[in-house]
């Protein structure tokens, strides 16, 4: 099987990145809507099969894009996402045509700029260079402000600006960091290119000054952490979730957060090898414990829908960083776990979400009522994605939050508590909305609404199996990962 | 490397910090952008200094980018768009300038005291034109922060970008950095080219930031 597949005809890397750059280039010359949307789930599928080969060929590194057991994870769950939010999109912006809010003219646009920002994602992911690394980000950071402005409203202008201006100096900001890593390999690796290869940085890391990769650590903390919305440096996020195409915050919420996730977990790896740097731990569990808190109790105070499960996703970050901050191969497990059942509840719950706000024609949480009566699909579909993001049995992130605790109550009784009270504080506010949102009697429209079910209840099956059943070899393959962070 | 080729290279990026002192209190529009455009001018020359003692003749591209790009043409549009925009008269409350250089001055000394203390171990130019890079850094987020109008949080931002531009030509032979500096030129373009001034101005009749905040959705 192995040495069939290692005679593909094609570079999996090279695929990965070729199809979204090419489709994207595509899709800006195509018009028409039926054609652009159904070749853009098209390009995604092709995508998601290209990151799937990763799984059993494992090319060797090159000087720019390399592939090991840490990103191979992020890069299925985030091509799989990128191909059901595609499945999403193309009956969701149906319904925008339809009423007008987006005209023809600006649908090439987002067809070529979802691509975009696939490839932007993929390559981010993929890079064995810092540079590189933080050059697509950067793009998935343009692209992303493009599609929040989208609908050009005050308040889209407004995220948008927001996003712009903060995403900008956050990114500026680990571009700093990203130079002073380069400074503290110089001396040991030499000049040039290779100082900034990741393979070469890991290998040779003990080596480096430690002042100054602590200095660059919290430089590169305090950008990619404005990215992935840690609490103090959130205020994009909400905004931006809220007033885009809801096809754009499942991308958003479900992978891009992620993606800078995955560059923080690329430093800290780093600084674990130097043992004279200080421990990043320490800083991670407090934005994260900063971030679960703070986003609970803002929980409350919500009042559109969107937003709401905008600051859920600030606190489930704030838990992953928690967990990744921990350290130590189960509390890695549970984060690793974690990331992938958030991605797929949150990305769900938007899809649920998407469709809700059209049929009802709102955000507004307190004019939707009764869900469960006048959409039972839908409206169920929200109750379990809620119920699962809340953390109940038997979905899969239970599991993980579990997992998370209690690795904590074994090494830090009181830092356990303090997760214990964020998560028991979103869990009131969560359940609280969703009483309100889907039972009782329905207010507005009840008309049907044309939405497609196959990728909300995909995820929700996905997550709901996790939670029940863990296969053996992910679990092996997930306890591998654990190590490797350290 | 002799000391006078230091000395220059000091002076220039010791300008750059300067230079971004003179941009925090222009209160008036025009004003604002000529301090910009020396502000680039000088970036240019000290990235130019940098290729000629370096050796290194691919940083005369990111120089000649930052004369071009950000020395004439982005000053020029952006006057452009001021007048067309109707607020070149406007006169930008800048709250209390003394506390502002106050504030800059602290935020100098802590990059001073951080960089040259971390980067004890990198060769002098390296080092000083690191703590200079994060000290102009450092005074366009000031900058951003004291700021409530559109176009000079976008002037205080391509402020912080030169900083950037400088650290990663002190960092000596770091590959990338054409690469770096033209995408984030591009960046630039297309802030200023301003799809958005143009688009707040028409929903908003005003580019004052603070009308943008009260449509938050949340807080009527």
């Amino acid at each position: 099987m192995t040495s069939f597949l290692s005679d593909l005809p094609f570079d999996p890397i090279t695929t990965i990145l070729v199809i979204p750059a090419a489709s994207a280039m595509l899709l800006v010359l195509l018009p028409g809507y039926w054609l652009t949307a159904r070749l853009n789930v098209l390009a995604a599928l092709l995508t998601f099969v290209a990151a799937l080969s990763l799984l059993v060929v494992r090319p060797a590194p090159t000087a720019y894009l390399f592939v090991d057991d840490l990103n191979v994870v992020f890069i299925v769950l985030s091509t799989f996402v990128g191909f059901t939010t595609s499945a999403f999109s193309a009956s969701y912006i149906a319904h925008e045509l339809e009423i007008g809010r987006l005209t023809r003219q600006y649908l090439r646009f987002y067809h070529a700029m979802y691509q975009t920002l696939m490839f932007s994602m993929n390559l981010g992911l993929l890079a064995n260079n810092i540079g590189l690394m933080w050059v697509a980000i950067e793009l998935a950071t343009l692209t992303t402000v493009l599609m929040v402005g989208i609908y050009r409203t005050h308040e889209a202008l407004e995220a948008a600006w927001k996003y712009f201006i903060l995403g900008s100096v956050g990114i500026a900001l680990a571009l700093f960091g990203t130079i002073l890593v380069y400074m503290a390999a110089r001396p040991v690796i030499g000049e040039g290119h290779d100082a900034m290869v990741w393979t070469a940085l890991v290998e040779k890391a003990a080596g480096f000054s430690p002042e100054l990769l602590n200095v660059a650590f919290v430089f590169l903390m305090l950008g990619y952490g404005t990215k992935v919305g840690l609490a103090p440096l959130h205020a994009w996020l909400p905004d931006a979730h809220a007033e885009g195409p809801t096809p754009i915050s499942a991308v958003l919420s479900g992978l891009l957060l992620n993606v800078a996730l995955y560059a923080l977990l690329r430093f800290k790896i780093l600084m674990t090898a130097n043992t004279a740097a200080f421990a990043p731990g320490p800083l991670m569990v407090t934005l994260g414990l900063v971030s679960l808190i703070f986003a609970g109790f803002m929980l409350y105070r919500r009042r559109d829908i969107k937003r709401m499960f905008a600051y859920s996703s600030i606190e489930h970050m704030g838990i992953i960083t928690f967990a990744f901050g921990m350290g130590g191969p189960l509390a890695n497990f549970a984060g690793l776990m974690h990331m992938t059942m958030h991605s797929l509840t949150k990305s769900a719950i938007f899809y649920a979400v998407g469709h809700i706000s059209q049929a009802k024609g709102t955000q507004k949480i307190a004019e939707i009522r009764g869900l469960t009566e006048s959409h039972p699909v839908l409206g169920w579909g929200l109750v379990m994605g809620v119920v699962a993001i809340a953390g109940l049995p038997p979905m899969g992130i239970f599991m993980s939050e579990f997992l998370i605790v209690s690795s904590t109550f074994a090494r830090q009784p009181l830092l356990a508590l303090l997760v214990v009270f964020g998560l028991l504080i979103a869990f009131g506010a969560l359940l609280l909305r969703l009483n309100e949102i889907a039972f009782g009697k329905p207010i507005g429209s009840s008309a049907p609404v044309e939405a497609s079910y196959v990728p909300l209840f995909a995820h929700l099956g996905l997550v709901l199996a996790a939670g029940i059943y863990l296969p053996t070899p992910l679990v092996a393959w997930f306890q591998g990962v654990a190590r490797l962070l350290g | 490397m002799d000391g006078h080729s230091l000395d220059i290279a000091h002076m220039l990026a010791g300008g750059m910090v300067l230079v971004s002192f003179m941009l925090l209190y222009q209160d008036r529009m025009f004003a604002l952008l000529n301090v910009f455009a020396l502000h680039a001018v000088v970036l240019s020359a000290s990235v130019a200094w940098q290729a000629h003692i370096q050796n290194a003749p691919h940083l005369y591209v990111p120089a000649a980018i930052a004369l071009v790009l950000k020395g004439i043409i982005i000053p020029v549009a952006l006057h452009q768009v001021v007048i067309r925009l109707g607020i070149h008269r406007t006169i930008e409350t800048v709250g209390g300038i003394g506390l502002t250089m106050l504030f800059g001055i602290g935020l100098v000394a802590l990059s001073m005291v951080v960089m040259l203390r971390a980067a004890a171990a990198a060769d002098p130019l390296a080092r000083e034109d690191l703590a200079f890079a994060l000290s102009v850094l450092l005074l366009g987020l000031l900058m951003m922060v004291t700021r409530r109008n559109a176009v000079s949080q976008i002037v205080g931002f391509m402020s912080l970008e030169n900083g950037l531009i400088l650290a990663a030509t002190g960092a000596r032979g770091m590959p990338l950095v054409v690469e770096i500096s033209v995408a984030f030129s591009v960046l630039i373009a297309f802030i200023v080219i301003g799809v958005f001034l143009f688009r707040i101005r028409e929903r908003f009749d005003s580019v004052e930031l603070e009308v943008l905040d009260e449509f938050r959705g949340e807080r009527r």
